[in-house]
């Protein structure tokens, strides 16, 4: 299974994480994101944006109440709400945004 | 208040059984089984340290894994008490809490 | 719900890489955070390996976890227990451990430290209180 990035495969799994985390371009980001019937705008990538940087400095996908609590004081409480983050990512802002950022699911993700 | 301590592995291979004897307190309970069980026999390096806890803790050990290892019920340190599966059992449900040095 | 919050204990007694037992528990205390207990850690004997900063994992293919530990605070994992007598028999000090803080809800989201030096009879001490003493 893959994603078709400009004529490149990236694999992924079966529930559509990639394979290799060093494989993730904002490209691919993109063309995840359609898959999963999202548009991205500026506040889907400041959420991208900040679990890639999250992964970086921990090595880890943030459970979802541990991503909008660090969200909501990085950026806010517009952003960091539970409301408003189902509102960008419907099935699950740590789910969603973290296959979209190329990160692997979140641990303790049910 | 007591807690019932587990080991498993061999004194001779494992700090297990010795950072058990250092962190137990008075009143606790270790369960010697697996390989632990070579920490309930005379004549070792260790078995001064094991016998000079039996006033303060209760020992046992497991006898079928004992008997496996061929660690008649006479080679025991003296006050350590051996045990089938149902008095491991026993044990575990009669203390507050188990704690098992890996 | 205050009555349901039971004391758990996480034992740490394996260096990092040489077996699974110390990534194990790493993931099961991520995992249990979504409980709302309340969260110890112990690290004694070589467990006491896992906290030690500088490590970099590029020549084994493995994951460097270490860096994780220093999330906990955001699952509200605050209480690392270190064992003093752990760290002199392996030649190391307070120094020699990364530094993992949490901010505390209760002050004014303050930062604080989340490793408390203890030594051995405070650790037995410590891990007597629990209600649940999970072993790795």
């Amino acid at each position: 299974m893959s994603y078709d990035v400009n004529g490149t495969a990236v694999e992924h799994d079966e529930e559509g994480y990639i394979t290799n985390l060093g494989d993730w371009t904002e490209d691919l980001a993109g063309i995840i994101a359609s898959a999963e019937e999202i548009t991205m705008n500026e506040e889907h990538w400041e959420v991208v944006n900040f679990l890639r940087s999250y992964y970086e400095e921990y090595q880890i996908a943030p459970a979802v109440r541990v991503l909008i609590k660090a969200i909501k004081k990085s950026m806010g409480p517009e952003i960091g709400n539970n409301k408003y983050m189902y509102e960008l990512f419907p099935y699950g802002p740590a789910k969603q945004a973290c296959k979209i950022a190329g990160l692997p699911k979140p641990t303790g993700c049910i | 208040m007591a807690t019932l301590h587990t080991v498993n592995k061999s004194p001779f291979g494992a700090s297990a059984l010795q950072s058990c004897l250092n962190h137990a307190k008075d009143g606790d309970a270790i369960l010697m089984f697996e390989d632990g069980v070579y920490g309930a026999a005379q004549g070792t390096i260790i078995a001064d340290a094991v016998a000079a806890k039996s006033g303060s803790l209760s020992l046992y050990v497991l006898k079928g894994d004992a008997d496996a290892r061929g660690i008649a019920d006479a080679r025991l340190i003296e006050g350590v008490t051996p045990v089938d599966y149902a008095g491991f059992v026993e044990l575990a449900a009669s203390h507050d809490r188990t704690n098992n040095w890996l | 719900m205050e009555d349901n919050i039971k004391k758990f204990l996480y034992v740490n007694r394996k260096a990092p890489y040489g077996t699974i037992y110390a990534l194990e528990a790493l993931e099961v205390v991520l995992i249990g955070a979504a409980f709302d207990q309340d969260v110890s850690l112990a690290f004694l004997d070589d467990g006491v390996f896992q906290l030690v900063k500088g490590q970099n994992t590029d020549g084994i293919g493995v994951k460097n976890f270490s860096p994780t530990f220093r999330a906990l605070g955001d699952y509200e994992v605050t209480k690392f227990y270190v064992e003093k007598e752990s760290l002199e028999e392996r030649g190391l000090t307070a120094d020699d451990l990364q530094e993992i803080m949490y901010e505390d809800e209760d002050d004014d989201y303050a930062e604080k430290p989340s490793i408390r030096l203890v030594n051995r009879a405070e650790m037995a001490d410590m891990m007597a209180e629990q209600d649940v003493v999970l072993s790795f």
